[in-house]
C-alpha cells in the first residue's frame, strides 16, 4: 500500500486498528516474566514480619531445613541505601529492628527448588515484640501512637479560593455529609514478578512486569549503590497494572537483586496471588467530610471539603495521590468560595498505593452523593442541581484553574440523560417500586479527570522521547511507557505513522528497556497518550524534517520513498535518529507553594448514568445498564478507548459493590480470588460508551487522558441510583448486602 | 504453591475393587480423591492435612447410572456438567441441576463431582441442601461390605461424616417422590457465578387441597454441617397462613447458627434465611409458573 | 523430608504423545509449563477461580492449578498453543479484531472457553449463553464487552462458513 501523505490525512487516527501483540497474546506466544526460564535459576521468596508493629528481636531458622543449601539476604546484605527508593525514602526494603505492618519484608531466601524453598519459608520464625498499631484514621490523626514522623502524616494540602467562612452566613441551606471508600486491590491476573542477574562485569539486569521502569532503574541504583550504566530494567510483557506496578515492582526487584548479587545466580521471584493480594498496595480507604452552602436559586456558594486518606505504613505514592484526589475534590463545578484540607496519614496497614484514578475515585465518590443529597435539600432533581453549577468555559476551578477547553457539561449530561432514558425511567420506577420485592432505581454522576502529571509535574519529569531510522527503512520510537494491555504500542504506531504519513508496519515501538529507551517518565496519570504520545509524534516528525532538510524526501512522498530516504540518509551519515523532549503548553502556570494554578493541562470530561435493582430479599444490587459518556479529545483508536472505558467502568463497578479487602490485626484475610469479589462476565451490565470529541491543540492529534476517568463515575452513579430505588442514602462503598441490610434495617427499625 | 508437593502422593487405581482393598489393608492412610477442586486449593494453599490419595475420579464403579420406577441412583462421580445435562434431573430434580450450575465456573463443572461435594463436607456446598430436600441417599462400600444411610444424617458435624476410614461413596439415589411438589433453590452468593454461598436455601413442598401436606427445607452456609431444619418444616403443614410464615421464620432462626465470617455476618445470613423461607412459602400460593427454581 | 517418589505419566499434548516424569501430586499448569515448556497456560490464582490456566482434558474445559498430573495418565489435553496452526482459529482471530485482549494473561483460557463454548455447548449461543460460558473465567482490562461481541462474532463466522 502506498499513499500520498498528504492527500489522506488522518489514515491512522480514529481507526480501530487492532492491537499490534494481538496475535501473540491470543496464541499464548507472548511472553511474561515467569515464562522466562534462565540456566541455574534460582527461585526466590519473601518472609514477611506477620505483625502489624513491632520491635524485630531475632530470626530463628528451624533444624528440619538444609540452610547450607540457600541464599538467605537480610537488611545487612543491603550495600547501599536500606530504601524502595520513590518520593520520600522512608520505606526499608528489608525491614531492619523495627517492622511497621503485617506483610513487611525482613529476610529473603533463595533456592532453586521452589518447593523446598516454600517448606523453608515456614521454617523462619521471626522474633517479634509486639507494639500498639494504628488501625484508623482517627486514631492515626489523634496520635494515638505516633508510628511516623512528628505526627502521623505524610502529607496536608489547603486549596482555597473565596472565603468559605464568610459565606455560611448568606446560604440558603448546608448540607452536611460524611463518605467513606474502601481499599481496593488492583487485582491484575498476571501476579508480580521479576528475575534478576548480577555480575561484576555487566552489572545487574532486571526483566520483569512493570509499569515504570525508570522508576525501578532509580530505586536499584539506590539500594545496590550502582552507577548509572551498571543497572539495567527490561519490561516483559505486563499483564495488567492498573497502578498496583507503579512502584511495587521496585520493591521486589531490589529482593530479586539482592538475592542475585548474594548468590551470583538469576534469581526469579513471582508472587502467588495469595501473598500478591496480601502484601502489594491497594486503592487507599478515605473519609471525606463535606459542608456545602447553596443559595435559595440552587447555585452553590461554598464547599468545605475535608478529605482524608489512609497511607498505611509508609509514604510510597501518598502525597500525589493525596494531590489529585484533592484538587479532583470539587468536580466540575462553578463555586466562588471553595476550601479543601486534604490529609494522608498512616496507620500499620500495608502500603496504599496507586490504583487507576489516582485519589479521585475518593473524592469524587464523596462529592457526587453531596451533590444528590444537597439537590434533595433543596427539592431540585440531581440533574437540574448540577445543571445550574456547571463550570463553563471562562470560569475558574476550585485550583483557580480558567476552563480554556470547549466543554459543555450540561449538552455532555443532557447525552447520557438521553441514552440511557433517564427521565422516563426515573418516573416508571417511582410508580411500580411500591409493589414490587427487587426496586429500581436510575442515577447519574458528572466528574473530570486531568490528564499528565498534576501542577508542574510534566515540567519537573521533562520527558524524553526518542525516534531512530533503521537501513531497512523502519522508524523505530524509544520511549519508556509500557504496555500493560491499555494499547500503548497501537496508539504510539498510530501516532507515529499519522505524523510521517507512511504505513502503520514501518513504525516499531522498541520494548521498553532502561539501556535503549530514554526516560519517558511513568506509564501513569492517564499522561501515556496525551503526554508522552505527543513527544512521539514531535520525534517522528524530527526524522520527518532531517529527510526533508536533506531533500532525499520531497513534501510529497509514498512509504516506498520514505523507506528509500531514510535508507540513503544512513548511508551518507550513518544514522538518522531525532529526540524531543516536553515543554509546557505556552500559558499554563501552576504555583506549587499555594498549590493554585493551571494543575492540568487538560481534563477529560464525563457523565455516567446508572441503572440498579435492589433486590429487597437477599439486599443483593445489581447494576442493569450503564451509559458513560464522556469528552477525551479525539480518539485515537475506538475500540481500544472504548476497550479502557469499559474495563475502568468495570472496576468501578467492583468498587461500589463488591470489592472489600477484609483486614484482621492489619493483614488482609480475603486474600484470595474467591473470597475477595471482582465481578465476573455474569455480574455487569452491557457498559454503553459514548465519546464526544473535541481535539486538544497539545495532544497527539488532539488526543487526551482517558486511562483513569472511567474509574471515578460509576461508584457514585450506582449509589445515587440505589438511592433513587430504596430511598436510603448509603455513605460509604463498597456497599455490600451487608451494608445494605444494616442501613435499611436501621431505617426501618 | 505453598505445600512440598513430593511429600504428597497418589496413586490411580483402575478398578473399584482395588482401591477398595488398598483402604482396608491401610485404613485411613489412603484418602480418595475425585475431581480435585477442594482438594487442590488446600493443597496450593499449603493446608491439605493428607498426605496420600487414591485417585478415584475415573472408576467406572463410581459412575453408574440406573433409573426405576422409584429411584434415580447416580454414581457418585457424576460431575456437575453431566448432573445438568441429564434428563430425568432436569425434569423432577431442578433443584440439583440448579445446584450444579451454580457451583463454581464450567471448568470446575466439568471437574467436580456431586460425590465429592458430599465427601468434602463443606457447609457451604451447593448441592447438599436440594439433596435433603430431596431425600436422597448414600450407598457406601468398603472392601467388605455395603450399606445404605439417609443423607440427612451423614454430616455429624463440621467435616465429620458417618462414613468409615475404608469407605467410599458409591451411589446417590433419589427417591421419585417429589415430581410433584413445588420446589425451590436460591444461593446467595457475593456476585452471580463463582461465587462461594452466603445463604444456600432448598425448599420443596407438597401443595394439596388449599395446604401443605408435606415440605422440606435445607440450608447451606448456616451450621457446621449443611441443615435440614425440621421444626421449622413441622410448623408448616395445613393451609398457609400469614401467621404460620412469621413463626415459622422465627423458628428457623432458632433452628440454624449461623456465624460471622470474611464472606458474610450472622445477622445478615438469619436475615436472608428468612426472607428466602418466606419467598419460597408465598410462591406456594401463587400459579406455579411464577416461581423461581 | 519424605517424599512420594517421582512417577510416569503418559498423554498426548496437543496431539503429541509426552511422557513426564513428575511427582504424582504435582499440578498439571507445572507439568506443562516447566517440563514441557507450553507457557501459553497461564497461573493467575492457582486455586480454580480465574481460569487463566484453562486447559482442555479429553475436549472439557478444566483448569490446569486443580488436576494433579497422575490423573491424567492416558488423557488428551490441548493447549492455547494447540489451537491454531498457521492461520489462527476464529476465536483468535475475532480476538484480536474486536479487542477482546487486553494484556492478555487471561487469554489464553479465554480463548479456550470461548471455543469450548462454541463447539461444544451451542452453535449459537446468545449473549446471556456468553456471559455464563465464560463466568469461570476472569478478566480485569475489558469489562468482558470486547470479549462477548468476539465470541459472538466468531460464531457468526463459523455458521457463515457453515462450520
Amino acid at each position: 500500500m502506498a499513499m500520498q501523505s498528504d492527500s489522506m490525512p488522518d489514515r491512522f487516527i480514529g481507526k480501530s486498528i487492532p492491537r499490534k501483540e494481538g496475535r501473540e497474546k491470543v496464541t499464548g506466544r507472548a511472553v511474561y516474566v515467569d515464562d522466562i526460564a534462565m540456566l541455574d535459576m534460582l527461585h526466590g521468596v519473601t518472609v514477611r514480619s506477620q505483625v502489624a508493629r513491632g520491635h524485630l528481636r531475632g530470626i530463628r531458622f528451624a533444624e528440619s531445613i538444609p540452610w547450607d543449601e540457600f541464599t538467605i539476604v537480610t537488611a545487612k546484605d543491603i550495600p547501599g541505601k536500606n530504601c524502595v527508593a520513590l518520593i520520600l525514602d522512608d520505606q526499608p526494603c528489608l525491614a531492619n529492628q523495627v517492622v511497621n505492618h503485617a506483610e513487611e519484608p525482613v529476610l529473603l531466601l533463595a533456592h532453586a527448588d521452589p518447593y523446598l524453598l516454600e517448606e523453608a519459608r515456614r521454617a523462619v520464625e521471626l522474633d517479634i515484640e509486639p507494639l500498639p498499631p494504628v488501625f484508623t484514621i482517627d486514631d492515626s490523626l489523634a496520635k494515638k501512637q505516633l508510628i511516623w514522623g512528628e505526627d502521623n502524616i505524610f502529607k496536608s494540602f489547603l486549596v482555597e479560593s473565596g472565603d468559605v467562612e464568610s459565606a455560611w452566613s448568606r446560604a440558603h441551606l448546608i448540607v452536611e455529609g460524611e463518605y467513606e471508600t474502601g481499599a481496593q486491590e488492583q487485582l491484575y491476573i498476571e501476579p508480580q514478578g521479576i528475575i534478576a542477574t548480577f555480575d561484576a562485569e555487566d552489572g545487574l539486569t532486571v526483566w520483569g512486569s512493570m509499569q515504570c521502569p525508570y522508576y525501578v532503574h532509580r530505586a536499584l541504583m539506590t539500594l545496590l549503590n550502582l552507577p548509572v550504566n551498571s543497572v539495567r530494567v527490561i519490561q516483559t510483557e505486563t499483564g495488567g497494572g492498573f497502578g498496583g506496578k507503579e512502584e511495587y515492582p521496585s520493591m521486589i526487584a531490589g529482593h530479586a537483586a539482592l538475592l542475585a548479587r548474594k548468590s551470583g545466580k538469576p534469581v526469579k521471584i513471582v508472587y502467588d496471588r495469595m501473598e500478591d493480594m496480601a502484601a502489594t498496595t491497594k486503592r487507599h480507604p478515605s473519609r471525606t467530610r463535606h459542608r456545602t452552602a447553596v443559595t435559595r436559586e440552587g447555585k452553590l456558594l461554598a464547599m468545605d471539603i475535608e478529605f482524608v486518606v489512609d497511607g498505611g505504613a509508609y509514604a510510597t505514592l501518598s502525597p500525589v495521590v493525596l494531590s489529585r484526589g484533592t484538587i479532583h475534590a470539587a468536580g466540575p463545578y462553578f463555586c466562588p468560595n471553595v476550601r479543601i484540607r486534604s490529609k494522608a496519614v498512616a496507620t500499620n496497614f500495608p502500603p496504599h498505593g496507586a490504583f487507576r484514578g489516582f485519589g479521585a475515585p475518593q473524592s469524587v465518590f464523596a462529592l457526587e452523593r453531596q451533590m444528590d443529597q444537597v439537590a434533595r435539600a433543596l427539592g431540585l432533581t440531581p440533574e437540574e442541581f448540577r445543571r445550574r453549577n456547571f463550570v463553563k468555559e471562562g470560569e475558574t476551578l476550585a485550583v483557580g484553574q480558567m476552563v480554556r477547553e470547549k466543554i459543555d457539561m450540561a449538552a455532555l449530561m443532557e447525552c447520557a440523560l438521553d441514552l440511557s432514558d433517564y427521565h422516563a425511567k426515573r418516573k416508571r420506577f417511582a410508580e411500580e417500586n411500591p409493589r414490587r420485592a427487587v426496586k429500581r432505581g436510575i442515577g447519574l454522576a458528572s466528574f473530570l479527570h486531568g490528564a499528565g502529571f498534576t501542577g508542574s509535574g510534566e515540567r519537573y519529569m521533562a520527558s524524553l522521547v526518542g525516534a531512530e531510522a533503521t537501513p531497512e527503512g523502519q522508524v523505530r520510537v524509544l520511549a519508556a511507557s509500557t504496555e500493560m494491555g491499555q494499547g500503548t504500542t497501537t496508539v504510539f504506531s498510530q501516532i507515529a505513522a499519522e505524523a510521517l504519513g507512511v504505513d502503520f508496519d514501518l513504525i516499531e515501538i522498541v520494548q521498553p528497556d532502561t539501556a535503549l529507551v530514554p526516560n519517558s517518565g511513568p506509564t501513569v496519570a492517564s499522561r501515556t497518550c496525551m503526554v508522552v504520545g505527543k513527544l512521539v509524534e514531535s520525534a517522528v516528525l524530527g526524522i520527518r524534517q532531517q529527510l526533508l532538510s536533506s531533500s532525499l524526501l520531497k513534501d510529497k512522498y509514498t512509504s516506498e520513498q520514505f523507506r528509500q530516504a531514510c535508507r540513503l540518509f544512513i548511508q551518507n551519515h550513518g544514522e538518522l535518529k531525532s529526540t524531543a523532549e516536553y515543554s509546557a503548553p505556552v500559558g499554563v502556570y501552576w504555583d506549587d507553594e499555594k498549590y493554585r494554578g493551571d494543575a492540568y493541562g487538560a481534563y477529560a470530561w464525563a457523565v455516567y448514568v446508572a441503572e440498579v435493582s435492589v433486590d429487597m430479599t437477599t439486599y443483593e444490587i445489581r447494576v442493569d445498564d450503564l451509559v458513560a459518556v464522556q469528552e477525551v479529545g479525539r480518539v485515537i483508536n475506538p475500540v481500544l478507548a472504548t476497550g479502557q472505558i469499559e474495563g475502568g467502568v468495570a472496576q468501578g463497578v467492583g468498587f461500589a459493590l463488591y470489592e472489600n479487602v477484609v483486614w484482621q490485626e492489619g493483614r488482609m484475610v480475603n486474600s484470595q480470588m474467591t473470597n475477595y469479589i471482582m465481578p465476573t462476565s455474569a455480574d455487569l451490565p452491557r457498559i454503553r460508551v459514548f465519546f464526544e470529541e473535541v481535539p486538544y491543540a497539545h495532544g497527539p492529534g488532539g488526543a487526551k487522558g482517558i486511562g483513569e476517568l472511567p474509574i471515578d463515575g460509576p461508584a457514585p452513579a450506582i449509589v445515587n441510583a440505589i438511592e433513587n430505588a430504596i430511598g436510603v442514602s448509603i455513605k460509604r462503598i463498597p456497599v455490600t448486602p451487608e451494608v445494605l441490610m444494616e442501613a435499611l434495617e436501621g431505617v426501618h427499625a | 504453591m505453598r505445600s512440598y508437593v513430593p511429600a504428597y502422593d497418589m496413586r490411580v487405581p483402575l478398578e473399584l475393587d482395588e482401591a477398595l482393598e488398598t483402604m482396608a489393608r491401610e485404613p485411613g492412610e489412603w484418602k480418595p480423591f475425585a475431581g480435585g477442586t477442594d482438594l487442590m486449593v488446600l493443597l496450593e494453599q499449603g493446608r491439605l492435612a493428607d498426605r496420600k490419595f487414591l485417585s478415584v475420579a475415573r472408576l467406572k464403579g463410581l459412575r453408574g447410572f440406573a433409573l426405576t420406577d422409584d429411584h434415580v441412583t447416580l454414581g457418585a462421580m457424576i460431575t456437575y456438567r453431566q448432573v445438568q445435562t441429564t434428563a430425568i434431573l432436569q425434569q423432577e430434580f431442578p433443584l440439583l441441576c440448579r445446584a450444579a450450575y451454580e457451583t463454581g465456573g464450567l471448568a470446575t463443572q466439568n471437574r467436580g463431582t456431586l460425590g465429592g461435594n458430599i465427601a468434602n463436607a463443606s457447609p457451604a456446598a451447593d448441592s447438599p441442601p436440594a439433596l435433603l430436600v430431596y431425600d436422597a441417599e448414600l450407598e457406601l462400600v468398603s472392601a467388605s461390605r455395603t450399606r445404605w444411610v439417609p443423607y440427612a444424617g451423614f454430616h455429624l458435624g463440621y467435616k465429620k461424616m458417618d462414613l468409615r476410614p475404608e469407605e467410599v461413596i458409591r451411589n446417590i439415589r433419589l427417591p421419585r417422590t417429589k415430581k410433584n411438589w413445588r420446589q425451590y433453590y436460591r444461593k446467595v452468593g457475593t456476585r452471580r457465578a463463582q461465587a462461594i454461598s452466603k445463604v444456600c436455601f432448598a425448599g420443596a413442598a407438597l401443595v394439596e387441597h388449599g395446604g401443605i401436606s408435606d415440605v422440606r427445607i435445607a440450608l447451606g452456609s448456616m451450621a457446621p454441617t449443611v441443615l435440614r431444619c425440621r421444626k421449622t418444616e413441622a410448623l408448616l403443614l395445613g393451609p398457609l397462613t400469614a401467621e404460620m410464615i412469621r413463626a415459622a421464620a422465627d423458628e428457623l432462626a432458632r433452628e440454624i447458627q449461623p456465624i460471622d465470617d470474611f464472606r458474610s455476618t450472622a445477622r445478615y445470613r438469619t436475615r436472608v434465611a428468612q426472607k428466602l423461607l418466606e419467598e419460597f412459602l408465598l410462591g406456594l400460593i401463587t400459579p406455579p409458573a411464577g416461581e423461581s427454581a | 523430608m519424605p517424599e512420594a517418589p517421582k512417577v510416569a505419566v503418559s498423554f498426548a499434548v496437543n496431539g503429541e504423545p509426552r511422557t513426564v516424569e513428575a511427582y504424582p501430586m504435582a499440578r498439571l499448569l507445572d507439568v506443562l509449563r516447566h517440563e514441557l515448556r507450553l507457557t501459553g497456560t497461564k497461573e493467575g490464582c492457582g486455586e480454580g477461580e480465574c481460569g487463566a490456566c484453562s486447559v482442555l482434558i479429553d475436549g472439557e474445559l478444566v483448569n490446569s492449578c486443580l488436576v494433579p498430573v497422575a490423573q491424567v495418565e492416558g488423557c488428551r489435553i490441548t493447549t492455547i498453543e494447540g489451537i491454531s496452526g498457521e492461520t489462527l482459529h476464529a476465536v483468535q482471530e475475532a480476538f484480536v479484531e474486536c479487542g477482546a485482549a487486553q494484556c492478555g494473561i487471561c487469554t489464553p483460557g479465554m480463548v479456550l472457553a470461548a471455543v469450548t463454548l462454541i463447539e461444544r455447548h451451542s452453535a449459537q449461543p446468545t449473549e446471556d449463553d456468553v456471559r455464563n460460558g465464560l463466568a469461570g473465567n476472569l478478566c480485569r482490562c475489558t469489562g468482558y464487552m470486547r470479549i462477548f461481541e468476539a465470541v459472538l462474532q466468531a460464531c457468526e463466522k463459523s455458521v457463515g462458513a457453515g462450520a
